[in-house]
């Protein structure tokens, strides 16, 4: 508990403040046709710090990063996505990104409180002490909100190209950013987004390679498969040969695909580790 | 008090002169101060001792005296001594003039900085040379407390209104559609390359436009390549033959086309081959010739954008009625700074007249 909230309760909060954000970022458009930038990105900014508190005191009572059931992996990859819009979105915070990315953590915290099944249990002691795994773990995690927030800007390439194809170039267009903005940022993002989970696997390597049991094979070949996806489509996109609406419906169906890959890494994380109902990990009850 | 009455008290704000509303180009000429500069006019209306205050603004849309003058026949004499200078005769000055007092004139100076009085609804080029003309007039002496006030009221006015609502959103000349078009494909014109392929006058107008808001990659290609050098020269831009075109085309990201070329001079495989040495980067395609200089079939290809004379005069149109709908949230905004800053303006007035003599400061440097 902080400030007599227990985690669950900033996470709600978080998620409020996220969804705040959209509903500003929407009402905002409706009535005087452009974003509210600066006040999503200032809810935006609340959200994410309620979000810290609530993951910060799930990760005190593990002791680690709290990474260790659907709900925290879903919170964790939103608040990763916040973390890089905080960080670029200065750059585009008149535009609608602000708007995109609210809507994307909004739905994904909402979604993941609202399951009761995704926090119903945890797994403990997930990473047995050893901070290089769970390193290797939030690396690997941070990288997926990476990629969503590519997901977020190919999104809006899709709109921008339409709008620029179709001519239909005022309301809520005109306050997308520039194809070549877009197009620019889209593959930093992925740069950024293979480069991290590349460094998370490679951390993770040194330890499978000791001990090869210690990773189902439904893990090792999900994760690799998304890594592989995703350089293979970088490549691509440095030979010119991805490039545009197709570079752009491909990350989003690669972003599709990586979350996909959550459920059976989950499941087939430390097969041996009995799952701890909540309470007995210290957290607060649903 | 009245503000139509001609004769009401000394120590009054007036505006008088002619715009586009009230007189024909062809008056307007004639009323420009063309062969005179502002300073003979300055030193004409500073003859007047019972003209307390005043600033000239004259552009190719209006030619306005803002002042404030002891009594209304002060007013006639300033506008009699501007005839004569001008050579124009006063009672033909009567037909086409735009004659305010008191808040009237307050409002229409409001009006006026936000773009809401400009032919071209929402400008903002009106508002640098309204503050270039108070400049000038503070430079010279000439404004004192009611026209500092006034002035400078106005031109917070004009940014409230600009930034509170959409009268400057949108552009509405076809060059400036096609330069925003550009903003949104490349984001910034700083490293954008442009061939204006042709020397007609709306390509011209729209190569202007890019230099104006920041291009410095311009290319110009014409059939006559004297001409071509001629308009590069003025651009600050190279010239090449009109046959290197298509060799050339993978170079640029915008290429403006307004030839009188018969047929089509970019068709599809060229435009496609250009796309297969630049594939990343987003080509930008403009037509403004008449017949069409551009197969529309280029549309079709990916990362190129292919946007003709109605395509860019429908989104003009779009945006001045969009501008259009903005008056009246405008004027209301407007009204009521107007009504607040004649309320102060009369206590200064009343004060001038109180005091027996002009406003404070007038005809001293501020």
């Amino acid at each position: 508990m902080l400030a007599g909230l227990t985690d669950r309760q900033w996470l709600w909060g978080a998620a409020g403040f996220y969804l705040a954000g959209l509903l500003l970022g929407v009402v905002s458009m409706l009535r005087s046709g452009k974003p509210s930038g600066v006040a999503t990105y200032a809810l935006l900014v609340v959200g994410y710090l309620a979000q810290f508190v609530g993951l910060g005191l799930r990760g005190r009572a593990e002791g680690g990063c709290p990474l260790g059931n659907p709900l925290e992996i879903c919170q964790f990859t939103a608040w990763s996505a916040i973390t890089l819009y905080l960080a670029i979105g200065v750059t585009f915070r008149s535009s609608l990104l602000g708007t995109f990315t609210a809507t994307f953590a909004a739905g994904l915290t909402l979604l993941s409180l609202a399951v009761p099944a995704w926090d119903a249990t945890r797994r403990s002691h997930i990473f047995g002490g050893n901070p290089w795994i769970e390193f290797h773990a939030a690396l690997a995690l941070f990288s997926y909100g990476v990629f969503a927030l590519l997901a977020l800007t190919s999104s809006m390439f899709l709109l921008r190209h339409y709008s620029l194809k179709s001519k239909h170039l005022g309301g809520w267009f005109s306050f997308l950013p520039s194809i070549l903005d877009l197009d620019h940022i889209g593959v930093r993002l992925l740069v950024a987004g293979v480069v991290l989970l590349g460094a998370a696997l490679a951390v993770g390597s040194v330890y499978w390679v000791r001990d090869p049991d210690s990773v189902g094979v439904l893990k090792l070949a999900a994760t690799v498969a998304v890594w592989a996806a995703y350089t293979v489509a970088l490549g691509l996109r440095w030979r010119s040969r991805l490039l545009a609406r197709r570079f752009a419906w491909t990350c989003l169906a690669l972003f599709a695909a990586a979350l996909l890959s959550l459920g059976p890494v989950d499941s087939s994380r430390h097969p041996d580790t009995d799952p701890s109902p909540r309470r007995a990990a210290g957290l607060s009850p649903r | 008090m009245s503000h139509d009455d001609p004769t009401h008290g000394a120590g009054d704000l007036f505006v008088i002169g002619a715009t586009h509303r009230t007189a024909p180009l062809a008056v307007r000429e004639q009323l420009a101060l063309v062969t005179k500069s502002p300073a003979v006019v300055h030193a004409e209306l500073a003859a007047i001792p019972e003209v307390r205050e005043f600033t000239v603004l004259s552009t190719c849309n209006r030619l306005e005296f803002y002042g404030v003058a002891a009594d209304a026949a002060a007013v006639e004499r300033a506008q009699a001594a501007f005839c004569a200078l001008q050579g124009f005769e006063p009672a033909e000055f009567q037909k086409f003039r735009l004659q305010l007092r008191g808040r009237d004139a307050v409002l229409h100076l409001l009006e006026v900085a936000s773009g809401l009085d400009s032919q071209m609804l929402g400008e903002t080029e009106i508002f640098g040379q309204v503050k270039e003309a108070y400049a000038a007039a503070q430079a010279g002496g000439f404004t004192g407390a009611v026209l500092n006030r006034v002035f400078q009221k106005a031109f917070q006015a004009a940014k409230h209104v600009r930034t509170h609502t959409a009268i400057t959103a949108g552009q509405v000349s076809v060059a400036n559609v096609a330069v925003d078009l550009a903003l949104t494909i490349f984001g910034s014109l700083a490293e954008a390359r442009i061939l204006v392929l042709g020397t007609g006058e709306i390509g011209e107008k729209t190569a202007r436009a890019f230099k104006s808001r920041g291009a410095t990659g311009l290319a110009v290609a014409s059939r006559r390549l004297e001409r071509a050098a001629e308009l590069a020269a003025e651009l600050g831009a190279t010239a090449f033959a009109f046959e290197e075109r298509a060799g050339r085309l993978a170079d640029f990201d915008v290429v403006v086309c307004s030839t009188a070329a018969p047929a089509a001079i970019l068709d599809r495989t060229v435009a496609a081959a250009a796309m297969r040495r630049r594939p990343a980067r987003p080509l930008f395609l403009i037509d403004l010739a008449f017949p069409r200089d551009i197969d529309p079939a280029v549309a079709e290809l990916e990362n190129v954008f292919l946007y003709n004379l109605d395509d860019l005069a429908k989104i003009a149109e779009e945006n001045r009625v969009a501008r259009e709908a903005e008056i009246s949230r405008c004027r209301a905004l407007l009204e009521e700074r107007a009504g607040t800053l004649w309320r102060h303006v009369e206590g200064l007035l009343a004060g001038g007249r109180s005091a027996g003599g002009p406003t404070q400061a007038v005809r001293s440097p501020v």
